[in-house]
Order: structure tokens, then sequence, then C-alpha cells
């Protein structure tokens, strides 16, 4: 009898919940695995990431060096693995100021809708007429770089497409019953906007941004590639190859060694964006689920 | 079709006009006299202070703008501070480079794009599809610069079948010429890829599903008929859309692949005009980039509109 009710219970309780997506699952292992090994990298490396040693210059790949030393006799290893913790720092501050901005930017155009909406909404179309790349460029050509300048460009950078989709999400939210609900109890419009409206707009806000993170990094690796980011001997993986550059016939693990892990890491939030949209819209869902 | 036109014509004037503002705004907030940057940092004030009047900067900011954006419509895009030369010419110069390697890459990107996304959806499913899936979603993931390398890793210093960098006149001869345009042009079409043959494949298998294509198939139709005349002309409609912000993202991803390969182009021009402090070189490429992103964008949504009927034939147009 108990066995019964509890087979039953069970079987009520695990009928709603559907399976976790495959690329959620394996996404989460891979975004998952880098963000341990970059929050863990000042114990786990082996060498020191900025210790200069003539001695052990170039060496190639072996079992001291595991992925080979630079051209100051770096191990690429550390250095790499330090430079992960730089580009998820990176990627999360720009996607915050991003966010950040572009929310609110979002929420008030969809909510007020007339000339704000205009407003806002065509200074958004100005900013995206622009490369994102060129725009990084004209903004960090203003001031001397550093890093922390080139994730607040690339988060400035990345505000009008947070803002169109705050935007639409709110324009939907908008006409909802709970909303004129909420007017006719005479909220004031500052709650309503971020306590009723916001905490419904976040699940495809934060899929959005968690794709957004991924562009982030790849923006910013480029920019300090293009030596308009983080500066030696920082062990940004943009910088890391760009240094790499002119050794490349010599000693290409330098170069490989970062790019790679970078594929790794975009690979994998890529997937845990894709696969969390999957799980959160489930009309989605069934499109894709034919692919 | 007229009025849609027109419409979206005065959109695009009315972006530049603004996108002029933001890139003449930004660059005035610079940090640092022009004048100074010119002279050198022994330049004593009445040195730096006749210059700053011969250049007009001592004149309001929208005087400063309305100079400079006078100046762009009747064709003096004014001179580079570092090369004291006018920018009109090097910058014809650079953008011809600059559209022979994005114009090439483009029309790549376009055939082996559509051709990978209808083959992966006639295959959907099976293990040629997944193989596609899984190299475009790679194609993704790299960035444009560790394509280059690789590129560079390769072909040049492994098989030693291209030059690494640089650029060559075609009066050097077409050969020679080709030649240092097929690494940048590889490294391009690898890095864009996977947004045309994604969108197209996941369209194509949306739109094979549609009860007109079985409709189609069962009046005895080829497949290749059925493929090509009837699935892909709709199947096209959002990949056409994809394509016009694949080209400005083209043009985005000349700054770095012109870098990496010194091809000297748009995109190195900007960036030599940014490392130099050559403000009135960068406003002008700048501006001509958003102008050239800008027309394909307007590009696209004509050809949109003349695929789709519900733009074509619609009143509430915008």
């Amino acid at each position: 009898m108990s066995v019964e009710q509890t087979v039953e219970t069970a079987a009520v309780e695990a009928a709603p919940r559907r399976p976790l997506p495959m690329q959620l699952k394996v996404g989460l292992a891979i975004t998952g695995t880098i963000v341990i090994l970059g929050l863990l990298a000042p114990w786990i490396a082996p060498y020191p990431w900025d210790t200069i040693s003539m001695k052990t210059r170039f060496v190639a790949p072996n079992t001291t060096f595991w992925f080979g030393t630079d051209e100051y006799g770096r191990d690429v290893l550390s250095r790499t693995l330090m430079g992960t913790r730089l580009s998820l720092a990176m990627g999360v501050s720009a996607t915050l100021v991003s966010l950040a901005v572009g929310v609110p930017m979002g929420l008030a155009a969809g909510y007020f809708r007339g000339w704000v909406d205009e407003l806002l909404m065509r200074a958004a179309d100005v900013l995206m007429a622009i490369p994102a790349i060129m725009l990084g460029l004209l903004v960090l050509a203003v001031t001397p770089p550093t890093l922390w300048k080139t994730s607040l460009a690339v988060g400035f950078v990345y505000i009008p497409p947070i803002a169109r989709l705050a935007r639409s999400v709110t324009l939907t939210l908008a006409n909802e019953e709970f909303i004129q609900a909420a007017k006719a109890r005479a909220e004031k419009t500052s709650y309503i906007l971020f306590r009723e409206i916001l905490p419904n707009a976040w699940p495809p806000l934060i899929v959005e941004a968690s794709l957004r993170v991924t562009y982030a990094i790849l923006l910013g690796s480029a920019l300090s590639f293009l030596g308009l980011g983080a500066q030696p001997p920082s062990s940004d993986w943009g910088l890391m190859i760009a240094e790499a550059r002119s050794f490349i016939d010599r000693a290409p693990w330098i170069a490989l060694t970062p790019g790679f892990a970078m594929c790794l890491l975009v690979i994998g939030v890529n997937l845990l964006g894709d696969g969390a949209r999957e799980r959160l819209d489930p009309r989605l869902k069934t499109r894709m689920g034919k692919s | 079709m007229t009025a849609y036109i027109t419409r979206r014509l005065l959109f695009v004037v009315l972006v530049l006009v603004a996108v002029s503002m933001l890139v003449f705004g930004i660059t005035v907030l610079l940090p640092g006299n022009v004048a100074y940057l010119i002279l050198g940092q022994f330049a004593t004030p009445e040195q730096v202070h006749v210059l700053e009047l011969k250049l007009g900067l001592t004149d309001p900011v929208w005087l400063q703008y309305w100079r400079w954006a006078s100046g762009f419509l009747t064709g003096d895009l004014g001179v580079s501070t570092l090369m004291d030369r006018p920018i009109g010419p090097l910058l014809a110069d650079a953008i011809s480079r600059s559209l022979m390697l994005t114009g090439a890459s483009f029309f790549l990107i376009v055939v082996i794009g559509l051709g990978l996304g209808i083959v992966a959806a006639l295959r959907h499913g099976r293990p040629l599809d997944h193989g596609i899936s899984i190299g475009t979603y790679l194609g993704i993931a790299a960035p444009e610069f560790f394509w280059a390398i690789i590129v560079i890793i390769v072909f040049a210093a492994w098989l030693g079948w291209l030059p690494s960098s640089g650029y060559e006149p075609i009066s050097s001869g077409v050969g020679n010429w080709a030649l240092h345009l097929i690494a940048p042009t590889i490294t391009l079409v690898l890095g864009h890829l996977a947004h045309v043959s994604r969108l197209t494949r996941s369209s194509m298998i949306e739109v094979l599903e549609s009860p007109y294509i079985t409709a189609a198939r069962a009046k005895g139709l080829p497949e290749r008929v059925v493929v090509l005349h009837h699935a892909l002309r709709n199947a096209l409609l959002p990949t056409i859309t994809v394509l016009a912000l694949d080209f400005g993202r083209l043009m985005g991803g000349i700054v770095v692949v012109e870098t990496v390969f010194a091809y000297p182009g748009l995109g190195r021009l900007i960036i030599f005009s940014i490392q130099n402090r050559d403000i009135p070189t960068l406003q002008a490429s700048i501006l001509v980039v958003a102008a050239i992103y800008a027309l394909a964008n307007l590009f696209a949504d004509l050809l949109y509109a003349r695929f789709n009927p519900k733009i074509r034939y619609g009143r509430n147009v915008g």
C-alpha cells in the first residue's frame, strides 16, 4: 500500500518535469569546469604566470611544461589558466554593464511608449549602425587602454540589443491583467516597472545575457589582440595570441593553447545558452525538437 | 513599394547624420590638444595657439561640426594630421582594397553557406548533418584572430603555399595579387560561414515540412525542382536579412584580419589612425564604414520586401 503510494506520487511529480536538454548538460559541464579552473588558477597553476626565466625559452610541450613555454620562458599552461579569469571577468562585467543600462532603457521604452520609446530606440539604431568592433575602437580611441575600460566599452557596445529585447518583452507584459491591476491599485510607476514587469521579463533576458557573455569575451579579446585592451605582461588570451604572432612558425603552441581555451569556453557558454533557451521557451523547443 | 523605399532611404540618411554627430562628438572629447599632438611636446604656447586658429579649434563645437560635415558632403574629407595628405584618396585606396577582400569573402560565404545549409537540411538527422553542425559551431566559437593564426600556421608555416602577410597590387601580376588575397579571405569565410549555413538549414527544415512542399512532391515534381524552386525561395527570406548583417560583421572583421595579414585596407587604416591619434582619418573611416553598413542593411530590406508580398503590398510598413 505504502509502496504503491510512493510510486504514484513519484510518477505525478516526475511527469511535468522535462529532462534537461543534452546541450544544457554538456554546456554546463564545459563551462563549469572552465569556471572552476579559472577560479582555482592561482592555486593549481604549476608555475608562476609572470616569472621570466631565460633558460626555459621556447620549450616545446613536454612532461614538465605540458603546453610549452613562451618567449620569456613563462609556462603557457599557467598563463592560460590565469587568463581564464580575465576572460570570464571581461565577459561577465561587460554583460552586467549592458544589462544595467539596457534593461531600464528597454523597460522605459516599452512601458511609456510614445516619444520616450522613439527617442531610446532611435538612439539604439544609431549605435547599431556601426559594427560592434568599430564602436568599441571609437570609444577606446578616446582614452589610453586598460582592461577595465575595454570591458566598459564592450558593455556599451552591447547595450542596444539588450534594450531592444527588454522593450519587446515589456510591450507584451504591459497589457497583461496583473499590470492593469497594479495600475488600478495606483501603484507607483517604479514599482510596476521593477517589481511587476521586471521579474517576469528576467528569463528571456538571462538567456540573452548568457549568449552576450560569449560575444563580450570574443570582442574583448579581439580588442586586446589589437592592443586596445589588456597590456603586457597581462596573460589575457587575446594579448597572449597577439604576442605569440611573431613566433608562430617556431613555437605555435604559445598561440594555440589560449586560442583553444577560448574556443572551448565560447562553445560551452553557447551550448548553455541554447539549452536554456530551449528549456525556457517551449514553443521554440517543439520547433528545435525537429532539428 | 516606392513609398517604402523613400521612407527607408530617409531613415538611412537620418541614421548617418546621427552617426556623424556621434563620431564627431566622441573624438572631440579626446583628451590632449590636437595641436599639441601635431607639434609635439616641445611646442611653445604661441605656436599651439597659431595652429589652433589655423585648424579652427577655437571655434564653437557646432561650427567645427558644420565645417567638417559640410566638407564631407562636398567630397572634402579633410587632411590626415599624420601623413599630411588629403584623406579622400587615402581612403579611396583603402576602401577599394577592403572591398576586394570583403567582396570575395562574401561571395564565398553565400555560396558555401547556402550549400552547406541546404545539404544539412536535406540530410537532417544523419551523420553528414551532424558533421556540418559541429563544424559550423566551431566556426562561431573561434574568434577571427585565432582563425587567422591557424590559417597562417597551416598554409604559410606548414605547407608553405601562401604568403603569411602583405598585399601586392594587380599591376605586379594577377597571380601574385590573388595569392595575397587567399589567406585573409579564408579567415573571413571560416569565421562567418556558420550564421548563414545554420539559418539556411533551420529555415529549410521548417519549409520542407510545410504542406505546399508535400503538394509539390505529390504532383510528381523532381526533387531538385521542389528543393531549389519551391522550398529555397521561402527559406531564403530569413537568410537574406542575416546576410546583410553578416556583410556588416565582415566590415568589422576586416579590422582584425587586415591587421594580422598586414593588408593595407580600411581596417588597418582605422587601427593605424587610432595608434597615431590621426583623428580626421579615424572619423572619416568610421563614417564610411557606417555608410557601407547602412546601405547593406537597406539593400537587404529591399530584397526582403521584393521577396515578401506581405511587405510589398502592405500599407502599414515602416
